[in-house]
């Protein structure tokens, strides 16, 4: 307790600097964790049982004291909350020494954020081991079931399933041929090391190498993540490398369970190694139909749970979480049903669940990744100081050359004859980095890690260890410069065009209608017809009819808006202000801008509220599958509305412009709305027309597509209040009064749908 | 039996060589044709219209028309037809192949050339060369046709939206008096030069003899 008492003093000088705070919290863990174990050892008696005096029996005398006691004011009982309190401790360390990370931009950018943990690690582990205490070894049961499940989900829930679906061909052929080869590779050329003379390693048998070669040979999902998340590869290459990692996960089960029977048992029939083949099929498919299954249960409960939203990510989680549990108890793949799961759940889940709850589920997911991910690193630091270590330079060594050849020529090999088969091949810098990101990681470790009764265990832990810190410091750090070097196609920024999805629309249909005239069944017409069918069972009443090209449109609309909350200044504009349009406004000359003002507050606070069930109709389809992603994603729920419907206006304003045939277009309503005022003030609202705003506007109740009010055709001056002072010249012209109202009904396309279109299920959520 | 079957293999021949079709995929494609011919020779648009599964398309119209356009003929002619041959026939589904690993990169660029303008023309009906809003505001209402009871102010927002998009990008300094007539087609190759459409416009035709798979 002495250590903690000098360390107060100490907190008071030390000044909030990233280095510094690292620092001193590790200290400050490393002492509490060496006081809990006083507690545990000796002290125990001595500080719990004045506690347990007062508790107990008053009248128990068996100290020797004979006194009353007076009543303990403080007392200490630490062994109370060790557990808790301990790993509170490490994730909040582990946590703050991400935040120290980004404090200090230089290093950020030059080594990558898994280096530094697991230096941080090895830090730690090496201050545990001054201090002669024992460090947490990097436990395979708390890696398994707590700290893999997490990565894997979000991975899967976020998976971009076009790319997957369109290379699943080659992640396959990768993950499973691929893993095959590497594990039969350096298997066998392990043996043959050992068979060296001089090198001590006579006593390595063929099937622990086999097992050796199995556990090192899988590319690990945690790494490749972790490093292709800092290097913005093209996301072929992305899907390639981390598909093949995720997917790689049955036959690394397969074998590992495999050889370690085996070398058990000791010797290998025929019959065996074609059992091993069935449990391959087994352990995968099984994977995938308990992760469906899943799935679907998640999907279909997500129907019913309008009522109650505030538990719909819970069940997201809980559904994924006990399809991974469901799938380790009979060996299956863990990790592919958990795949997929997410991918079978997510957009049933997304269709039904309010946004708030997508939100939510999304943060989560990627709050829970990056945790466990930043603890898998420190605790694989520490576990490299604390393990037992058996350092045998041959085996080592040899280990590590032998992972890179085997790697780049399997890569080589495969990419071969796949290329025969793809339409878009894979070329020479494609294989490269394909090659160079097969990351091990942690669940190598782990696996070595859960040998039981072998006694090379130690000399493989330290191999294992070796070629993940060779793998995660030279390959990922070098990686981001050979990238830049080798001119490897970057990923593009997704420009999110109308057109585009107009047309990949379009072709989807007109491919599927082609092949429906050929006459045979392509995969176009099986989505068609799967699309078609169980969309109807796991998507709640009218959103199953809901065309994605809606909800796209939605979508951009929002992010039109959210750009414009975002930037506030001109530089920024998004793509659909074009220069011509501020030339014009400006040209007109800034006439005199009528006083604006402000709505009153509870117009304010309805259209706040049809604005906020406007918002969540949509369904935003973020590809964010990378955790950066996410300091970036804009849509929070605090929109500037009012910005948002200026911005409809402003399009509406130049669709008029361009699009109408000359004669009738109408004056550019002048100029306000081109100045981005701050926040705080407010709007576009006329005052010189009736204050019938929203409430007097029979609106019907609308789809869930964009809010429209079919308006009738006999009011086209009635407007919305975004018109303002424009409107009362745009009603004055009406040279051609269809297209007027065709304008007038444009404006509308964007406005808010009537007050009626209340948001209960937002009832109990309202911030 | 000896003198048409030269004769087809005559045809065949010229087919392959100007479609680039292997024989065996221009014999499944003529099988296909006589079934939906009904065994006639010529094909018309109800025989297309008819095939069941095309019944949930939402463009089925647009396709069918497509098989009918003299423009898809490669001729130079316009308009279209009323009833049409195994040669048209083969003629259109020729734009839906996928490219051979041995094309050059001209030979790509002119079969990707070929796909854009193949669906360009189907969105410019009226054969002026661009599409209008007009033109763009059915093609939107056709696609969402099928999906239930949408205003017809959605579809047509998307399609000045889309239209808006096409505009600001091609034309980035229209004058105030300046008036986007349409989508040219080189504003429309425009919007698709980060797909690569030939790979991703194609269908599989099959090799294989599929009489006994199907009816």
């Amino acid at each position: 307790m002495a250590h903690l008492l000098i360390l107060w003093p100490m907190s008071g000088s030390i000044s909030l600097s990233g280095p510094r705070l690292t620092g001193f919290l590790c200290v400050l863990l490393v002492v509490s964790a060496h006081a809990s174990r006083d507690a545990v050892s000796g002290n125990n008696e001595t500080w719990g049982s004045p506690a347990r005096a007062t508790q107990g029996d008053p009248h128990h005398q068996n100290s020797s004291t004979t006194h009353r006691k007076a009543f303990p004011v403080l007392s200490f009982n630490y062994d109370h909350v060790k557990t808790p309190f301990e790993i509170s401790l490490w994730i909040l360390l582990a946590l703050l020494m991400k935040l120290g990370f980004h404090i200090i931009p230089r290093v950020s950018s030059i080594v990558l954020e898994s280096c530094l943990l697991i230096v941080v690690g090895l830090l730690i582990g090496g201050i545990i081991k001054a201090i002669k205490q024992t460090a947490p070894v990097l436990d395979s049961k708390l890696f398994f079931l707590y700290l893999l499940p997490p990565i894997i989900l979000d991975a899967g829930y976020f998976l971009p399933i076009r790319p997957f679906t369109e290379n699943m061909g080659t992640i396959l052929v990768f993950a499973v041929v691929g893993t095959l080869w590497n594990a039969a590779f350096i298997g066998g050329m392990m043996y043959g090391v050992c068979q060296i003379e001089g090198a001590q390693l006579g006593h390595v048998d063929l099937l622990s190498c086999l097992l050796f070669g199995a556990i090192i040979s899988a590319v690990d999902p945690v790494a490749v993540l972790a490093v292709f998340e800092e290097i913005h590869i093209n996301e072929l290459l992305y899907i390639l490398v981390f598909g093949e990692s995720l997917l790689n996960d049955a036959v690394t089960v397969v074998l590992y369970h495999l050889f370690e029977e085996f070398s058990h048992a000791g010797i290998v029939t025929v019959g065996d190694a074609f059992l091993g083949v069935v449990c391959f099929f087994v352990v995968s498919l099984g994977g995938v139909m308990v992760g469906t299954i899943y799935g679907i249960l998640g999907a279909f409960t997500s129907r019913f749970t309008s009522h109650t939203r505030v538990i719909e990510p819970l069940f997201v989680f809980l559904y994924s979480y006990m399809a991974y549990l469901s799938a380790e108890v009979f060996h299956l793949s863990g990790i592919m049903s958990l795949i997929a799961c997410g991918v079978t759940m997510r957009p049933y889940v997304e269709a039904n669940i309010s946004h708030k709850s997508y939100t939510t589920i999304k943060y989560f997911l990627k709050m829970w990744s990056s945790v466990s991910e930043t603890l898998i690193f420190i605790f694989l630091g520490v576990s490299t100081v604390a393990g037992p270590h058996a350092w045998n330079w041959t085996f080592v060594i040899f280990t590590v050359i032998l992972c890179l050849v085997s790697r780049v020529l399997g890569v080589m090999g495969l990419t071969y004859i796949i290329n025969k088969f793809r339409i878009v091949k894979l070329t020479k810098k494609d294989q490269f980095i394909v090659a160079y990101g097969g990351l091990r990681g942690a669940i190598a470790f782990s696996l070595g890690f859960l040998l039981t009764n072998n006694e090379m265990k130690n000399m493989f832990l330290t191999a294992i260890i070796t070629v993940i810190f060779f793998t995660v410091f030279v390959q990922g750090m070098t990686i981001r410069p050979l990238v830049e070097l080798l001119a490897v196609k970057k990923k593009e920024e997704s420009k999110t065009s109308i057109n585009e999805e107009i047309h990949t629309q379009f072709l989807d249909h007109l491919l599927t209608g082609i092949e429906d005239i050929c006459g045979h069944y392509g995969h176009h017409h099986w989505k068609d017809k799967y699309d078609a069918y169980v969309k109807r069972w796991l998507i709640v009443g009218e959103r199953s009819t809901e065309p994605q090209l809606i909800s796209f449109y939605n979508k951009m609309e929002m992010k039109q808006a959210m750009m414009l909350v975002e930037s506030g200044s001109a530089a920024k504009l998004p793509t659909l202000m074009s220069a011509a349009t501020l030339q014009n406004i400006q040209q007109k000359g800034v006439p005199s801008r009528r006083a604006i003002p402000s709505i009153s507050k509870s117009r304010e606070e309805e259209i706040r509220k049809i604005l906020r069930a406007n918002l969540q109709k949509t369904r935003q389809k973020l590809y964010s599958y990378r955790r950066h992603d996410l300091v970036m994603d804009p849509f929070e729920d605090n929109v500037s509305e009012i910005r948002f419907r200026r911005q409809r206006a402003e399009m509406e304003k130049r669709m008029s412009h361009y699009l109408t045939v000359p004669a009738n277009r109408q004056e550019t309503p002048s100029v306000r709305k081109v100045c981005f005022e701050p926040e705080n003030k407010v709007y576009t609202y006329d005052d010189s027309e009736s204050p019938r705003g929203r409430a007097a506007q029979p609106s019907p109740r609308l789809p869930d597509a964009i809010s429209l009010l079919s308006k009738s055709p006999q009011r086209p001056n009635q407007t919305s209040a975004l018109r303002a002072k424009g409107s009362t010249e745009l009603r004055a012209k009406a040279p051609d009064e269809q297209e007027e109202q065709d304008q007038v009904k444009l404006s509308r396309c964007f406005s808010d749908p009537g007050p009626n279109e209340e948001e209960e299920e937002d009832g109990s959520f309202l911030s | 039996m000896g003198a048409s079957q030269t004769h087809s293999a005559y045809k065949y021949q010229d087919l392959m060589t100007k479609t680039g079709f292997s024989l065996e995929q221009i014999k499944n494609l003529h099988y296909r044709f006589r079934q939906l011919s009904e065994n006639n020779e010529t094909l018309s648009r109800e025989n297309l219209e008819n095939i069941k599964d095309l019944a949930d398309n939402p463009i089925k119209k647009q396709i069918v028309e497509a098989f009918f356009d003299k423009r898809n003929q490669h001729q130079n002619e316009m308009g279209s037809f009323e009833e049409i041959g195994f040669e048209q026939f083969v003629m259109v589904m020729s734009h839906f192949r996928p490219p051979t690993p041995k094309m050059t990169e001209e030979e790509k660029l002119a079969m990707r050339k070929d796909k854009l303008h193949f669906l360009f023309n189907m969105h410019d009906s009226d054969n002026d060369g661009k599409i209008t809003l007009e033109e763009y505001r059915k093609v939107v209402e056709e696609l969402l046709s099928m999906s239930g009871d949408i205003e017809k102010d959605t579809a047509r927002g998307i399609a000045d939206a889309a239209m808006l998009e096409v505009a600001s990008t091609n034309v980035p300094n229209m004058g105030p008096d300046d008036y986007y007539e349409g989508i040219t087609f080189e504003h429309f190759e425009q919007m698709f030069k980060e797909v690569e459409m030939e790979s991703r416009m194609h269908v599989r035709f099959l090799d294989v003899d599929t009489r006994t798979i199907h009816s």
